[in-house]
C-alpha cells in the first residue's frame, strides 16, 4: 500500500516538471511534436527505472560510511559519500550507454525510434535528480524501483501534454517576443496550476 | 627610425592582442542580453527556477554556477588538445562533477543553512545544459583567457535573470527581499502575500514574463 501511495504521490502530486523543475531542458527542447515526445518520454521511464535502483545499490554498497565492511574490518570507518555525484553521472552515462546497445541488439525497431535520444538523457537532470532525491528521501531498494519508474511516468505525462498543447499552439497568433518560450513558461505554469490539485490525494 | 639594412632587419613586434580588447568584450557582454543562455538559448531552465525561491539562496547559487563554470571553461580549454574526441562528454562530466564536489563540500562546512535550502539542487549543477553547452561549444575550441571570459559572461547572464526571477518571487510572495520586509518598511502594513509566487507556478509565469520583455526589447523572435 505505501509503495502504490509513493507511486501516484510521485506521479501527481510531486511531478519531476511542475514540482521540481526537474528535465526542464530536454522538456522544452523536444516538445514540439507528440511523437517524438513519447519516444523521449518512454525513454526517460525506462532509464529512470533502471538507473535509481542501480544507484541505490551503489549509495548502499560503497559509498555510505562503513557499507565498504565487506571488505574487511579495516573499511569500516570509510566515507565515500562526497564522491557521490561523480559515481552517481558516471552510473548514468555507463547505464545509458548500456541500455542503447542492449536496446540496439535485441529490438531495432525500439532502437529506431528511442535512439537518438538516449545519449540526450544522460544529461537529463530529471535522472541525477530522481537519485539524488532517493538519497535524501532514503528509499529501500523496491521503493527506489517504484519511485524511479513512477517519476518517470510523470515525466512522461507532462511532456506528451505539453507536446499536444504546442501543436494546437501553430495555429494561434501569439505575440512575438512570447512566440516559442515564453508562451511555452506560461502554459507550463497553468498546467502546474492544474496538477496542483492533485495535492490533497492521499491513498 | 632605424634604417633597415640587411644586418639590422628591422624587427616588427606583432602586438599581443590587449586583455580585455573590443573582441574579447563580447565574450562577456553578448550572454548578458542578445544571447543570454536562458531566455534566447533555453538552456539550464531546472536550477533557474527551483532555487528562485528567495534572493539569498539564488545568490548563492549563482556564485556557485559562476564558479563552476569559469573553471571548468578554464579546464577543459587548458586539455583541448589532450582529449580524444570519442570520450569528451564523459571528460567534460567528470571535470564539472569534481567541481560541483568541491562547491557541496564548502557550502556543506561553512553554509550549513544554506546547503539545506539548496539541496539537491547542488548536485544538479552537473546537469546544467549552460555549462555542457559552453565546454562543447566554446572552451574544446578556444584559449584559456578567451574560454574564461566567456564562462564569467555566461555566469553573469545566467544570474542576472534568476535575480530577476527571485526579486520578484521574494518581493510578492514573502512582501520582503534578502529577508528584509520591504512593504512594512515602507508603511504599506497589509500589503498581502501572493500565495502563487510562492509556489512553481510563480516561478514559471514570472520567467516568461521576463522571456516576453527580455525577447521584445532584443527584438529576438522564435520559429
Amino acid at each position: 500500500m505505501d509503495l502504490i501511495s509513493l507511486g501516484v504521490r510521485s506521479i501527481f502530486v510531486e511531478n519531476m516538471v511542475f514540482a521540481y523543475f526537474l528535465g526542464m531542458c530536454s522538456y522544452l527542447a523536444v516538445s514540439k511534436k507528440v511523437s517524438t515526445a513519447v519516444g523521449l518520454g518512454l525513454a526517460v521511464i525506462f532509464v529512470l527505472t533502471i538507473t535509481v535502483p542501480a544507484n541505490f545499490l551503489i549509495k548502499e554498497f560503497i559509498l555510505k560510511e562503513g557499507a565498504l565492511s565487506w571488505m574487511g574490518e579495516d573499511f569500516t570507518t570509510v566515507d565515500l559519500s562526497f564522491l557521490q555525484f561523480i559515481m552517481f553521472i558516471a552510473i548514468i552515462a555507463a547505464m545509458v550507454q548500456l541500455v542503447e546497445m542492449v536496446i540496439e541488439k535485441l529490438s531495432p525497431a525500439l532502437y529506431g525510434s528511442l535512439g537518438i535520444f538516449l545519449p540526450l538523457i544522460a544529461v537529463n537532470c530529471a535522472i541525477l535528480g530522481s537519485s539524488l532525491f532517493m538519497v535524501q528521501k532514503d528509499l529501500n531498494l523496491i521503493e527506489s524501483t517504484v519511485y524511479g519508474f513512477s517519476s518517470g511516468i510523470g515525466w512522461f505525462l507532462a511532456i506528451i501534454a505539453l507536446a499536444a498543447i504546442r501543436e494546437r499552439l501553430k495555429y494561434s497568433n501569439v505575440p512575438d517576443g512570447l512566440k516559442g518560450l515564453g508562451i511555452t513558461m506560461l502554459i507550463t505554469g497553468l498546467m502546474g496550476l492544474a496538477f496542483m490539485s492533485f495535492i490533497g490525494i492521499s491513498i | 627610425m632605424a634604417i633597415e639594412t640587411l644586418e639590422h632587419p628591422v624587427v616588427k613586434k606583432e602586438r599581443s592582442e590587449n586583455l580585455l580588447s573590443k573582441r574579447r568584450r563580447k565574450f562577456v557582454t553578448d550572454p548578458l542580453n542578445d544571447d543570454n543562455p536562458i531566455t534566447i538559448q533555453v538552456l539550464g531552465i531546472c536550477s533557474a527556477l527551483a532555487i528562485t525561491l528567495k534572493m539569498e539562496p539564488t545568490l548563492v547559487m549563482s556564485i556557485a554556477v559562476l564558479f563552476v563554470i569559469v573553471f571548468s571553461n578554464l579546464i577543459i580549454s587548458a586539455l583541448r588538445n589532450l582529449i580524444p574526441n570519442r570520450v569528451r562528454i564523459i571528460v567534460q562530466l567528470a571535470v564539472i562533477a569534481s567541481l560541483v564536489t568541491l562547491v557541496n563540500e564548502v557550502l556543506k562546512a561553512y553554509y550549513y543553512d544554506m546547503y539545506k535550502v539548496l539541496s539537491v539542487y547542488v548536485g544538479l549543477i552537473i546537469t546544467n545544459c549552460i555549462i555542457m553547452g559552453r565546454l562543447e561549444a566554446f572552451a574544446m575550441g578556444n584559449k584559456a583567457w578567451d574560454s574564461i571570459l566567456d564562462g564569467f559572461g555566461s555566469g553573469f547572464g545566467y544570474a542576472w535573470i534568476i535575480l530577476a526571477v527571485a526579486f520578484f518571487r521574494e518581493l510578492f510572495g514573502f512582501g520582503s527581499l534578502f529577508g528584509f520586509e520591504v512593504f512594512k518598511a515602507i508603511g504599506l502594513e497589509s500589503f498581502p502575500n501572493n500565495g502563487l509566487m510562492v509556489t512553481p507556478i510563480g516561478a514559471f509565469m514570472i520567467l516568461g514574463i521576463i522571456i516576453w520583455i527580455q525577447r521584445t526589447k532584443s527584438g529576438y523572435v522564435e520559429h
